[in-house]
């Protein structure tokens, strides 16, 4: 066996606190290596060129570099080593970066580290086995979940490439958040205007198949091969009968229903189609509020239907599709108002969030576009906006930033002077954070043309005194206290994920923050995968995104589902559970334990029944591995004699 | 409920300036079968002056007195003043937390406290232990025209991860005691604003200030009396009044209550045994306007009949609405 080892110098990043030179001279010592030697960089080019020349002229048969973590660049390296004709699993890395340079100061306590880590690569790469990927065929079609706008772009730029798009959306209607702004910064075009002919499309293209009002309630299988279980949940109205013709709506007695598409800032009817440009245009029954529901007799709008949509028997219809690479976009939540009780959040009326406010600006909004405070009805003349309410707080563990309220509260700032041209707003910000294209002229336009006042500091409290809403801040520049007497006080609340964000990761099987946000493969490089391969992050599930942002990552994801789409047949990761039918005795404790469900029993044909693996399947996570009593289940490239090496490397020598 | 045992202990205020309210709290807990003793030997808790200066020490003049509960067998110690308790939640809970300032605090006791008693405001005990349905089965009189504001002051319930109670913004606890009681209850947006506390020995015109606003904050949200639950917060905005009045140029007139005396009037108990006469501005209209709850069905039966005579002219108006519909 013939090991050569390369160590790479990362520029300073390794050289600085480990010396390369002599981590090479050591590892020349050890047996088997025949071959050691350092590069500045090994990444580069020329780095791997030179690692193809030594397997050439020192007839190489095993290669370790010892560089960076094999999460950035084991791909690159197995490549290299294939390029020279060796198989790619006869390649190992030892991270001496991440785990020595980057965490140890101390110069010769890291080298002897780093000499360690790279004995213990060396024992493993001897017990290398040469592994080969089987090729398995890829279902073109493309699960897209959540119809907001970074969902649709996504849908719609799989679907002009050509791809079958299915669509599912959990709320009556697609659209999202963006179909509830009024105006969009910093242009100020009307939201619904830009987005609704996206809508249209979305339900008129004829790849794209849209389950509104549906939920998924299973993902099985892997990259290429989904299976989808999704529940179209009752919505009481036959919806192949409706016309969206809103005689139902009219007629309905139950007049209080909550507005989920308005956030409640006016009651509907419990019969109801969220708003008037809704795709699909069909109507819906809230059974929390439906008298038919709650009290066993109404059937007003049975009664009134023409077309005899309505069916108060509907259950839940649960379908399975079919699809090769899945879309997450499942957007964001706010905080709910009632956290913040220092701003009397849930308490008084004329405090709102400012989705609520953006409601009332909208001309098919509950108030018809007319600016008035929920408590009176009367046109506030004075608006006090409180930017980051919630976020940037450790306080209520919200630490981060909520990336859009200074652009969208300097807009409805600039809104308010429109619709009520002797109406002051005041702006409490900690600091204007606009830093997109057109951006920063927009809030400086609010406040040098609309001639909004902006106070840096925080909000202390907030309380009413007969009909205005007292404000207490402070102003840190001019460092003195500050009282504002408002009619209407609008929020800008803190972004925070779906609160079922982490169970659909767990569908999903990708990763979510702290927060519950999902995680991207690479924070710069990799922005729109996941470590799943097949499902790629579109939009704010990922992080607080505006409508440009979420609109360039649908558009982004829907590449590279393309890019996948382009090959006829994947390769699979041959690092995957394979059993020893002699040694297996058919416990099938590894069935029980695989969260894959990727084991499967099987009888040979002796009536013995063993374990079997599904190599498409497996993830490679080892957890067999370790429950098998017999160790008849093996994970290629990481099995018990391999491990046991590294293990002896460290603790024998 | 009632066979739970609590250990009692008044403060230096309950002693002195604010005796009504141990007179008041005694009652009350009397009344709700609530048996309590009162430690022998107590001492000062440690409250204002000591924990400025330094946090063992104040830490360990409240151990010393949690200690003593300790000794006699309890664990649990109702204390009315919030400044007593919070000086033994603070003490308890930095002990409990760490143990090296745990040895800090016992170093400097004769006997070590263990860590064994739990401090709560009598608002606390009440509230949690005692529960709503019984504060209210005592009730026999009512108060109709009384209308009180709920003024919790700073540090009942703050900070939140000492005091574990009720909410730090928007208290609850002793608006819903007072319902109970069957008091009609103001939504009150200064219930945690700040009274001044002991600057009113420094800086006399701050506090005017600070009870200024409480005050006729109180008087917006429709109120014509304040329940406290601090005997601070009680003097500031009972003692005071007169100073706030002449130095603000108001006319305030509002009786400053503990909690405790409007509930003891309530229960029917003698305004003398809950040092009503010791209030600066007097309750008087308050007291003369008691009447037994059968009084008050009666009245508003009374009531209900004249207003059940107005409807008779009702369908002559009824019968002219069709037209106007028409």
């Amino acid at each position: 066996m013939r090991v050569g080892v390369f160590i790479c110098h990362c520029g300073n990043n390794i050289a600085g606190t480990i010396d390369v030179a002599k981590v090479a001279e050591e590892t020349r010592k050890l047996p088997g290596v025949v071959y050691a030697t350092t590069y500045m960089y090994t990444c580069s080019e020329p780095g791997q060129e030179e690692i193809q020349k030594a397997i050439k002229s020192e007839n190489l048969d095993r290669v370790v570099v010892a560089a960076c973590s094999p999460r950035m660049h084991e791909l690159t390296f197995r490549r290299t080593v294939a390029k020279a004709g060796l198989n790619r699993y006869f390649f190992e890395q030892a991270n001496i970066r991440e785990h020595v340079s980057w965490v140890g100061e101390k110069k010769e306590a890291n080298t002897n580290k780093a000499i360690e880590i790279v004995r213990m690569a060396v024992e493993k790469v001897k017990q290398n086995k040469p592994l080969y990927s089987t090729s398995f065929k890829v279902n073109k079609r493309v699960l897209v979940i959540g119809g907001g706008v970074a969902g649709m772009q996504a849908a719609l730029d799989c679907a002009d490439g050509g791809l079958e798009v299915l669509l599912v959306e959990k709320s009556p209607s697609v659209g999202g958040m963006m179909s509830r702004l009024d105006k969009t910064f910093p242009t100020i075009d009307c939201s619904i205007c830009i987005l609704g002919p996206k809508m249209v499309d979305v339900a008129q293209h004829d790849k794209i198949k849209l389950h509104a009002y549906s939920e998924i309630d299973e993902i099985k299988g892997y990259v290429g091969n989904y299976q989808i279980k999704i529940r179209k949940k009752a919505t009481y109205v036959d919806w192949t009968k409706c016309t969206g013709c809103g005689t139902c709506m009219e007629k309905c007695p139950s007049k209080n229903s909550y507005d989920h598409f308005n956030f409640g800032v006016a009651p509907t009817r419990a019969i109801n189609i969220p708003f008037p440009q809704a795709i699909p245009k069909k109507a819906k029954i809230d059974p929390n509020y439906c008298r038919q529901f709650v009290k066993g007799k109404c059937g007003v709008c049975a009664k009134v239907c023409p077309t005899k949509a309505i069916n108060y028997e509907m259950q839940d219809e649960v379908i399975t599709e079919e699809v090769g690479a899945i879309i997450v976009s499942t957007g964001y939540s706010l905080i709910d108002i009632e956290r913040l009780p220092e701003y009397g959040g849930g308490r008084y009326p004329d405090v709102i969030t400012g989705i609520q406010y953006e409601r009332i600006l909208n001309a098919s909004g509950p108030t018809s576009g007319h600016i008035v405070r929920p408590s009176d009805h009367v046109e506030p003349k004075t608006v006090v906006f409180v930017a980051c309410a919630g976020s940037r707080d450790k306080s209520i563990g919200i630490p981060y930033c909520s990336n859009f309220c200074c652009m969208y509260i300097a807009k409805q700032a600039i809104l308010t002077k429109d619709h009520v041209p002797d109406s002051q707003s005041y702006v409490f910000y900690m600091d204007i954070r606009s830093p997109g294209k057109g951006y920063d002229e927009f809030t400086r336009r609010a406040q040098e043309e609309y001639g909004v006042k902006y106070i840096r500091g925080r909000v202390s409290r907030i309380y009413p005194k007969g009909n205005k809403m007292i404000v207490k801040g402070a102003d840190t520049l001019l460092g003195t206290q500050v009282e504002v007497e408002a009619d209407l006080v609008v929020l800008g609340t803190a972004v925070i994920s779906n609160s079922d964000a982490g169970h659909m990761a767990e569908k999903l099987h990708i990763s979510y923050d702290t927060f519950g946000f999902y995680v991207e493969s690479h924070p710069k490089l990799r922005p729109v995968e996941t470590n799943t391969s097949g499902v790629f992050l579109a939009g704010a599930c990922q992080g607080p995104k505006d409508i440009p942002a979420s609109v360039s990552q649908g558009s982004a994801a829907a590449s590279k589902v393309q890019a996948l789409f382009s090959k006829d047949m994947l390769e699979s990761d041959p690092a995957v559970a394979k059993v020893n039918i002699n040694a297996c005795v058919g416990c099938l404790k590894c069935v029980k334990t695989c969260p894959f469900q990727a084991i499967k029993e099987k009888e040979l044909r002796d009536g013995r029944v063993v374990a079997d693996v599904i190599e498409t399947v497996c993830a490679g996570c080892g957890v067999c591995t370790s429950t098998c009593p017999c160790g008849a289940i093996q994970l290629q490239h990481f099995t018990d004699n391999q491990l046991l090496a590294e293990v002896n490397a460290i603790c024998l020598t | 409920m009632t066979e739970r045992e609590y250990a009692y202990y008044s403060g230096c205020s309950l002693e002195g300036t604010a005796s009504e309210y141990d007179a008041s709290m005694r009652a009350v807990l009397k009344e709700l079968d609530v048996n309590f003793r009162e430690p022998d030997d107590w001492s000062c808790c440690g409250s204002t002056p000591a924990h400025t200066v330094n946090h063992v020490f104040a830490a360990a003049l409240a151990a010393r007195n949690l200690a003593l509960v300790e000794k006699i067998g309890l664990n649990t110690i109702i204390t009315p003043c919030p400044s007593c308790m919070m000086a033994f939640k603070k003490a308890q809970h930095g002990m409990t937390k760490s143990e090296s300032f745990k040895n800090e605090v016992n170093e400097l006791l004769d006997e070590p406290y263990e860590c064994g008693v739990e401090s709560k405001s009598a608002l606390q005990v009440m509230y949690e232990d005692i529960g709503l349905d019984a504060v209210s089965q005592r009730v026999t009189h009512a108060l109709p025209g009384l209308k009180v504001a709920p003024y919790y002051g700073c540090i009942l319930n703050r900070p939140p991860e000492v005091a574990q109670f009720d909410d730090p913004e928007n208290p609850i606890s002793m608006d819903k005691i007072l319902l109970s009681a069957g008091v009609d209850v103001r939504d009150f947006a200064f219930k945690i604003e700040c009274c001044g506390a002991a600057f009113g020995v420094v800086k006399r015109e701050m506090v005017n200030q600070l009870t200024y606003k409480v005050l006729s904050m109180a008087l917006d949200a429709g109120a014509n009396c304040i329940a406290v639950a601090c005997p601070l917060c009680q003097q500031n905005l009972d003692l005071r009044q007169g100073q706030v009045n002449s130095t603000m140029g108001s006319n305030f007139n509002i009786p400053i209550l503990y909690f405790t005396q409007i509930i003891g009037l309530t229960y029917g108990l003698s305004p003398k045994a809950l040092g009503m006469d010791k209030l600066i501005v007097s309750a008087e209209q308050i007291i003369r306007s008691r009447i037994t709850v059968e009084e008050l069905k009666k009245r508003e039966e009374t009531e209900a009949q004249v207003k059940a005579k107005k409807p008779e002219k009702k369908p002559v108006k009824e019968e002219a609405k069709p037209e106007e519909n028409e």
